[in-house]
């Protein structure tokens, strides 16, 4: 029974994945709002931390950690300069919506 | 701890550093009327910083606990990098005055951008390499939407923002499953894990693959392309010139660096994706281009075959191929520099245009210009004796040798079919009928630049030599 219960790496490695799709669907998938692109952004680094974090704990190895910190704190500075951009886009636009996003076709 | 010989080694960096942070000081307490100021100041710390990487002793150096490298291929790409980064400013200088969007952050952004990039051509770890990357894209997403009263400038960065952070996710997320299949992340760490090992496992094989599609998106090869067009075509013209050179040079360096040192034993695996990626980047450049009306946009897809056949260097992974990489990258420099400058001087009394059908009849109203197009044009399109030509050359060949006939035979092809609209190009200059001509005199920097490029392309088969033999030096750094 407690060895049914143990989590063990291929579980976080497994919700790290998942999480990660979550993510990178998000931002394809999403028609709505610019600002939904933005927190699958974060899920995404966050799929990553977890990664991370987990690889360093099963590993026993600081490295892993360390590369968390920085992933998170560049993350921020990542949200911040997102939000300043998406800002000054509406300012001009007048809308966020993903469709409306048109000006030049790819 | 980190000790002198540490900080001696990232002398240029650190004074990169310095520079922005002083010239920020500067631009906050005279405000916006010394932007020009700055910009002279900014292309100053390039010279200097330029002069520090020259300087340093070749032999290959490394500090901060095996994070950070500088040896001789380093100096031979920042020394690029700092060359592009220059210009990019220089050309800068006119166009965000008429456009009114003259503020001081614009040269401390830039020095941000050339300081992200010069990390991530000395990162020596995935921590340092992520670090470099994310300082110079957060820099670049900002000068994307510089003008940011205009709708175009906006909307590229923020599309250019979004693509980036995914491309940097999963980048991020490669790194992570390297760092646990091998369990180190300073990449002669990671080679030591994998020596004597011809395959590597599948964990590792996927964040390889993640790794290359993050690296993939910042030098914009297919199928990771898409920001690139919608990006240069909306980015203030300046700023695309910018984006065109030295971003691309240092992600490829990183992108080699990356692959080669610490996944040598089983380049096998990682062969084959570059080898998809190039060919694809290369038809895709020759083929989308031809039906583009806005020179902005032809350049992108111009960039996105030259990112392909640079790729071919990459794919042989060995000496010869990178040293073709680095001749490639120099002489994509001077022909993309050039070519911007000359759009930079596409202006008419109704503000900037970009089509390719303003061009016409520019042989009559402005010879000079469209003769240094037309060796631009020619270079790319990689006619003989221009500088274009030995490029490719020296790809192909390190490709031949490296037995990758398919590769080398593809890239002969599209760079046949992508000559097109190059001579296409030529042919509205100086066959059709002229419009209104362009306006004033161009500036004297402009001028200069434009002059220097055009002399280093048509004078390269002279100097080809020693050209290539510092190359090779470069080269040899990287791959023994």
């Amino acid at each position: 029974m407690m060895a049914f219960l143990e989590i063990g790496l291929g579980h976080y490695l497994t919700l790290a994945a998942v999480v990660f799709t979550i993510g990178v669907f998000g931002i394809f998938l999403n028609r709505k709002n610019v600002i939904i692109i933005l927190m699958s952004i974060e899920l995404l680094l966050l799929a990553v931390n977890i990664n991370l974090v987990a690889f360093s704990a099963y590993l026993h190895d600081l490295v892993g950690q360390i590369f968390a910190l920085f992933v998170l704190t560049v993350a921020a500075g990542e949200a911040a300069i997102g939000l300043a951009i998406i800002v000054v886009y509406f300012r001009n636009r007048g809308t966020i919506e993903v469709e409306d996003i048109n000006l030049m076709k790819g | 701890m980190a000790n002198a010989p540490d900080f001696a080694t990232a002398a240029p960096e650190i004074f990169l550093a310095l520079a922005a942070m002083a010239l920020l000081m500067l631009g906050v307490f005279r405000g916006n009327q010394s932007t020009r100021l700055l910009c002279w100041l900014a292309v100053a710390s390039f010279a200097v910083a330029l002069l520090i990487v020259l300087q340093a002793p070749a032999e290959r150096s490394v500090a901060f606990a095996g994070m950070y490298v500088a040896d001789s291929f380093t100096a031979f790409v920042k020394a690029m990098v700092l060359i592009a980064s220059a210009a990019g400013l220089i050309m800068s200088m006119g166009y965000i005055r008429d456009e009114g969007m003259a503020r001081f952050e614009y040269p401390v952004l830039f020095v941000l951008a050339a300081l992200g990039m010069m990390m991530m051509i000395s990162a020596n770890d995935l921590i340092a390499l992520y670090m470099g990357i994310e300082l110079q894209s957060l820099a670049l997403y900002v000068i994307a939407a510089f003008q940011r009263d205009s709708l175009r400038s906006t909307e590229a960065g923020l599309k250019y923002f979004v693509l980036g952070a995914l491309s940097s996710g999963m980048l991020l997320y490669g790194c992570s499953l390297i760092y646990g299949f091998t369990g180190a992340t300073g990449f002669d760490a990671i080679a030591g894990a994998l020596k004597g090992q011809d395959h590597a496992g599948i964990g590792l094989i996927v964040g390889i693959v993640f790794l290359c599609a993050g690296l993939a998106f910042k030098v914009s090869a297919v199928p990771f392309h898409m920001w690139t067009p919608d990006v240069y075509e909306g980015a203030p013209t300046p700023v695309t010139a910018f984006f065109a050179v030295a971003p691309k040079i240092a992600a490829l360096a990183l992108f080699m660096r990356a692959l080669i040192i610490p996944f040598l034993a089983i380049s096998a695996d990682w062969q084959q994706i570059i080898i998809v990626i190039s060919i694809a980047s290369m038809l895709l450049g020759a083929f989308a281009a031809i039906w583009q009306d806005n020179i902005k946009r032809l350049m992108a897809y111009s960039s996105i075959g030259h990112v392909g056949f640079a790729l071919i260097g990459l794919a042989a992974g060995s000496t010869e191929g990178v040293r073709g990489v680095l001749i490639y990258l120099a002489i994509y420099l001077a022909m993309n520099v050039g070519t911007f400058a000359c759009i930079l001087c596409m202006r008419r009394k109704t503000g900037m245009v970009e089509g390719i059908s303003d061009l016409a009849g520019l042989s009559k109203s402005n010879p000079l210009m469209a003769l240094a197009l037309a060796i631009f044009m020619f270079s790319m399109a990689g006619i003989p004796p221009l500088g274009g030509f030995f490029g490719k050359f020296y790809v192909f060949i390190a490709a031949v040798n490296a037995e990758l006939y398919t590769l080398a035979v593809i890239g002969v092809l599209a760079s046949v079919v992508g000559a097109f609209y190059y001579l296409r190009i030529i042919k509205v200059m100086y066959f059709d009928e002229p419009g209104e001509p362009f306006e004033g005199p161009m500036s004297v920097e402009m001028r200069t630049i434009i002059g220097l490029c055009s002399v280093f392309v048509v004078f390269f088969a002279f100097y080809t030599a020693p050209f290539i033999a510092s190359a090779e030096i470069a080269a040899a750094a990287l791959v023994p």
